[in-house]
């Protein structure tokens, strides 16, 4: 399997084909429609069996390594078990062939899931009403953004264009801001990695649509100060943005609701289970206070007394950002999800989470630099070995951890620090697993001061190794360009 | 304690504990604020159990109505095969994360590299990122885009034959992100193309986003747009069923430099409209200001033929505020069931999807108009779906052929109705329905009498 | 240490900029490149672009960074360095020797803010 090297384009031959269709017996041809609206020469699709297909693809699944392959301690993304029953419910073919535009009538159990999911998640984070439009955490950030500036414009305010955003947030939340017509303003962090009270209080005036937060933040810090913030971002006129990424350690604990934010998103792909896909598809639903219920992007659900759903728009809506009504099935998987907690196990998934994160925390103190050293949420971060008598960085260590079975953490994020390793192990790992991970740990931090050219040059064990970025960027090449006599990519640049 | 997602044992939560130096889980929030404490019961109901799970699912599932789908408006009922979703289920796709690591994802950096090849194999453009939630968002994009390329602009012409939905969402995107937007009116059931013209005459449009087949199953003639749009400087992006471009003119050939649509019609299931995926193409020239996930090709520190991703410096978690877009996901799964839909389909089969596509969707026209309860409503070449108006109630004419199992005759806002067939309708499907449709009206008819 | 070079104009920002009668050459200094690592990409402006003191003009990319290129002067863009869109490495191996654009001054008293390469080893020294 390590040594597979094929694109699908390099086993095709012409003749083959991977799929039956029924006997055209219509009259009708397409080559009936003037030659100008066709295209002059077919696709070079690939030819191939359904053999072929099947075998391709199982031998690339062999060179991933997901949640169900080991431990994936990757920062700020709640790499959680994935349950199977899940995806069972959402394929289901009562929900999977369900068209979009079906009548009321016809989809009532789809509806029915929007309806269930709005109401948990309700409960869960104390807002009043969700939309499901948004298609993932940077797409609700967005979504959040337009219900914030249309709740200012309907009042006739339209000089609040910037908002507030935290050196140590994500960049989704600069580029969200960007896209959504706004123009960033950034405040500092304290040494503690909170953010700076002071910096933001002059930063405040009738021209902040509000402020975009992380809590806990990207160090994995809950914002202590989050009721001042609140009261002075209210008392300026502007609105608080929750950013659900890290959610995961107040599930069950603590809701955004509760600390005064209007406006937040979850992201379904972390805290809700739902599987990544390698990088999609996610949820991002959208919930707000009552007071800017109104203000959310078309369509939404209603049930009216007699338990049937409809559905309906808003009076003061911020738009539609979706063709449709979002990602469906990823909400079953997520309402799967919370109903299999329910209300008693949804209150000890953060705490589980939390104790797991400054388990390992504790575990590697001593030979990883802590920069803040308090009691984290969901997760810490290091900058680089406590030892830095070697060169050898937190990229050299994510490479190393690939050779022991592990997935790398987040490296190189926040940018607070130069070598920042950023750890989040979630509530689905048991003792044994970070056992094993905080062995590896301390054996790398060993291996960088008794061996660091074999650190350096790491992984050793994996399909490849370190592929060349700066070439790949220099001399892009970007698809497969068929060449008679074999394989060739074709230069964009 | 014992929930089968949750391994620690009471036992290893005190050994954890005591490590921690904390002598109770509640002690790891002792940073936060005591009135922030939720300590409530959540209005959630009980644990439940799988069986009970499937139970509830399986309820709520049988609520909706599976109908025979003779509808379209952006969503197709193509056939996806059975391979699709065996291999999609392998946990080292499904639950892997964003290929960052490259040399542990070569699997999903592989697949989305062959997506991105097929996607500029189907558009006849040089280059496609691997990024998009759907057609509507990446349409939204590609106006963006549009803007970016071309700098110093704020206009955009959008025609008003495309899908109602993606007009909404670009209007959406666009209002928030102060881009001006022109809407070009429509004539005989296409983009006007003398309407096009004069709002370029006006001056400052960055681009011109045009359907090459339309809300009304129209397949637009844009002969002479590219000179007209390229005279102004302006970019033009086309939205396409990618499906269709297996048999029709492509993007690239009709001079766009920009090609958007939604990839739902190539094997995703129609799943109440999500997930789907978008798919974003252009030329080589714009490649550093397309948006998203984009891999490359590369060799590694041993030689050997590698992927990763590329360009990185586009994007959000790079350049924050001036990124290309805020855009973070890659759609990878969605873009693995593309991937193997074209594999399996191949050259041949995408063609025979659209010959039969096309076959049944003239049967149901003829049928329909023969039935002397429908007319035509513009007279120009359509692939598979169409348009027709009628002068039965179509709320009750709809409601009826539900009933019947159908999803058909969707009306647009237009007044007309709207119908769709793909190579899953046989002709006994379709001549069911044409009956069905002859019973609705002679009862219509006579209840209006 | 960072290399600088005698008779050249510096900013902030870490551009430089080389004199010819009315027109200035800009470029990146040594300390920028180092920062950055390997550069893959320069976004540079078309000609008879304008471009303004303190606005950006283009971008550098390396594989995981950006930084903007803030103009230390107004302007407009009579050249443009075509050898960098194939070889923007050259910033790497010999930034004093590669400008990026050629510029029409407007007003050469802009360049009495800029530092000169005492100045400007003394502010890297300090950043």
């Amino acid at each position: 399997m390590k040594s597979y090297d094929k694109l699908i384009f390099e086993i095709s031959k012409p003749g083959r084909r991977g799929c039956s269709l029924p006997k055209n017996t219509w009259k009708a041809s397409v080559s009936s429609l003037p030659a100008s609206l066709l295209r002059s020469a077919p696709a070079s699709l690939p030819e191939v069996s359904e053999p072929d297909v099947v075998r391709h693809y199982t031998c690339l699944s062999g060179m991933n390594f997901g949640v169900d392959n080991g431990f994936y301690p990757l920062g700020s993304c709640t790499m959680k078990y994935n349950p199977k029953i899940n995806e069972e419910a959402a394929s289901l073919p009562g929900f999977a062939q369900i068209h979009p535009l079906q009548p009321e009538s016809a989809v009532q159990g789809c509806l029915q899931v929007y309806h269930e999911l709005g109401k948990a998640l309700s409960a869960i984070t104390g807002m009043a009403e969700f939309t499901f439009s948004p298609f993932a955490g940077a797409h609700g950030e967005l979504t959040g953004l337009m219900v914030i500036r249309r709740w200012h414009t309907e009042r006739n305010d339209f000089r609040r264009t910037k908002i507030i955003v935290p050196d140590s947030a994500h960049g989704t939340n600069p580029a969200s801001a960007a896209v959504c017509g706004l123009q960033v303003v950034q405040v500092k962090s304290t040494p503690a990695g909170l953010i700076d009270v002071e910096d933001l209080k002059p930063l405040l005036d009738d021209t902040v649509a509000g402020i975009m937060m992380t809590n806990p933040n990207t160090l994995g810090l809950f914002e202590t100060e989050i009721r001042e913030i609140a009261s002075l971002v209210h008392g300026c006129g502007g609105l608080l943005y929750y950013d659900g990424a890290n959610m995961n350690p107040l599930l069950g604990k603590v809701r955004p609701g509760d600390m005064g934010f209007d406006v937040m998103h979850l992201n379904l792909h972390k805290t809700f289970s739902t599987p990544h896909g390698g990088g999609g598809p996610g949820a991002g639903p959208v919930g707000v206070t009552e007071a800017l219920a109104e203000y959310l992007p078309e369509p939404r659900v209603k049930m009216d007394a007699d338990g049937t759903y409809h559905i309906a728009g808003c009076a003061h809506s911020a738009g539609r950002v979706s063709g449709f009504m979002g990602n469906f099935s990823v909400l079953v998987k997520a309402l799967a999800y919370i109903w299999t907690l329910g209300r008693e196990n949804m209150k000890l998934a953060g705490p589980l989470a939390t104790l797991n994160a400054n388990y390992v925390k504790e575990s590697l103190k001593d030979v990883y630099r802590l920069p803040v050293d308090r009691v984290c949420k969901h997760e810490f971060v290091f900058d680089g070995l406590a030892d830095g008598s070697t060169d050898v960085t937190a990229l050299d260590i994510a490479k190393r951890l690939l050779d022991y079975g592990f997935h790398a953490p987040t490296i190189y994020f926040p940018l607070l620090f130069h070598q920042s390793i950023m750890i989040e192990p979630t509530e689905t790992e048991s003792k044994e697993t970070l056992d094993a991970f905080i062995d590896v740990m301390r054996r790398i931090a060993a291996e960088a001061l008794s061996d660091p050219q074999m650190v350096k040059t790491a992984p050793h064990d994996t399909p490849v190794r370190r592929p060349d970025e700066t070439l790949a960027a220099t001399k892009p090449v970007l698809a497969y360009v068929p060449v008679a006599g074999g394989h060739a990519g074709d230069s964009v640049a | 304690m014992g929930f089968s997602y949750f391994p620690q044992t009471e036992g290893d939560i005190r050994e954890m504990l005591e490590r921690i130096g904390a002598d109770s889980l509640d002690g790891l929030y002792s940073d936060v604020p005591e009135e922030f404490m939720f300590r409530g019961e959540f209005d959630l109901p009980e644990a439940m159990t799988e069986m009970e799970i499937r139970r509830r699912f399986l309820e709520m599932a049988g609520r909706n109505r599976s109908l025979t789908v003779f509808c379209g408006c952006g969503a197709y009922d193509h056939y996806s095969p059975a391979v699709i979703p065996a291999l999609i289920s392998r946990a080292e796709f499904q639950t892997a994360y964003t290929p960052y690591q490259a040399e542990v994802s070569q699997g999903t950096l592989r697949y989305i590299f062959e997506y991105q090849s097929m996607i500029t194999m189907l558009t006849g453009l040089d280059c496609s990122n691997a990024s998009m939630y759907d057609g509507a968002t990446a349409a939204a994009e590609a106006v963006m885009m549009a803007l970016a390329c071309t700098k110093k602009k704020s206009r955009v012409l959008l025609s008003g034959t495309l899908l109602p939905q993606v007009i909404r969402v670009v209007e959406t995107y666009a209002r928030w992100h102060g881009i001006s937007l022109d809407i070009i009116e429509s004539e005989d059931g296409c983009t006007s193309a003398e309407d096009m013209k004069r709002k370029l005459g006006q001056g400052d449009v960055a681009g011109v986003l045009v359907p090459t087949v339309n809300r009304y199953g129209i397949i637009e003639d844009l002969s002479g747009y590219s000179e007209a749009v390229h005279g102004c400087k302006a970019l033009l992006i086309t939205y396409s069923d990618p499906s269709s471009l297996a048999v029709l003119k492509t993007p690239g050939e009709w001079g766009a430099d920009i090609a958007c649509g939604d990839c739902q019609s190539l094997g995703l299931p129609l799943s109440f409209g999500g997930p789907y995926a978008g798919y974003l193409a252009c030329r080589r020239e714009y490649v550093r200001k397309l948006p998203g996930r984009i891999v490359g090709e590369t060799v590694d520190m041993d030689g050997k033929r590698s992927y990763v991703l590329t360009l990185q410096a586009r994007e959000q978690h790079i350049r924050r505020e001036k990124a290309t877009s805020n855009i973070c996901s890659n759609q990878s799964l969605m873009a693995l069931y593309v991937t193997i839909y074209l594999s399996l389909l191949g050259r041949e089969g995408l063609r025979e999807v659209n010959e039969l596509s096309f076959g049944g969707a003239h049967y149901l026209y003829d049928s329909l108009i023969a039935t002397g309860l429908f007319e035509p409503v513009f007279d120009k070449p359509f692939l598979k779906e169409f348009v027709l108006k009628t002068s039965l109630p179509v709320e009750e004419l709809q409601r009826r052929l539900n009933d019947a199992g159908f999803f058909a005759a969707l009306a647009t806002e237009e007044g007309y109705v709207s119908f769709c067939v793909t190579e899953k309708r046989t002709r006994e499907e379709i001549d069911a329905l044409v009956a069905c449709v002859r019973v609705c009206g002679e009862l219509l008819t006579n209840a209006k009498d | 240490m960072a290399k600088t070079i005698e008779g050249l104009y510096y900013s902030e920002t870490h551009e430089w900029v080389k004199v010819e009668g009315n027109e200035a050459l800009i470029g990146i200094t040594d300390y920028a490149q180092h920062a950055l690592g390997n550069i893959v990409y320069v976004d540079m402006p078309d000609e008879d672009d304008q471009v303004t003191k303190d606005e950006d003009f283009g971008a550098v990319e390396s594989v995981k960074a950006a930084s903007d290129l803030i103009s230390p002067l107004t302007g407009v863009v009579v050249a443009r360095n075509e050898v960098l869109e194939d070889e923007s490495g050259l910033l790497n191996s010999d930034p004093y020797g590669n400008w990026i654009i050629r510029v029409k001054m407007d007003d050469p008293s802009e360049l009495d803010s800029m530092m000169d390469a005492a100045a400007y080893e003394a502010f890297c020294a300090r950043a």
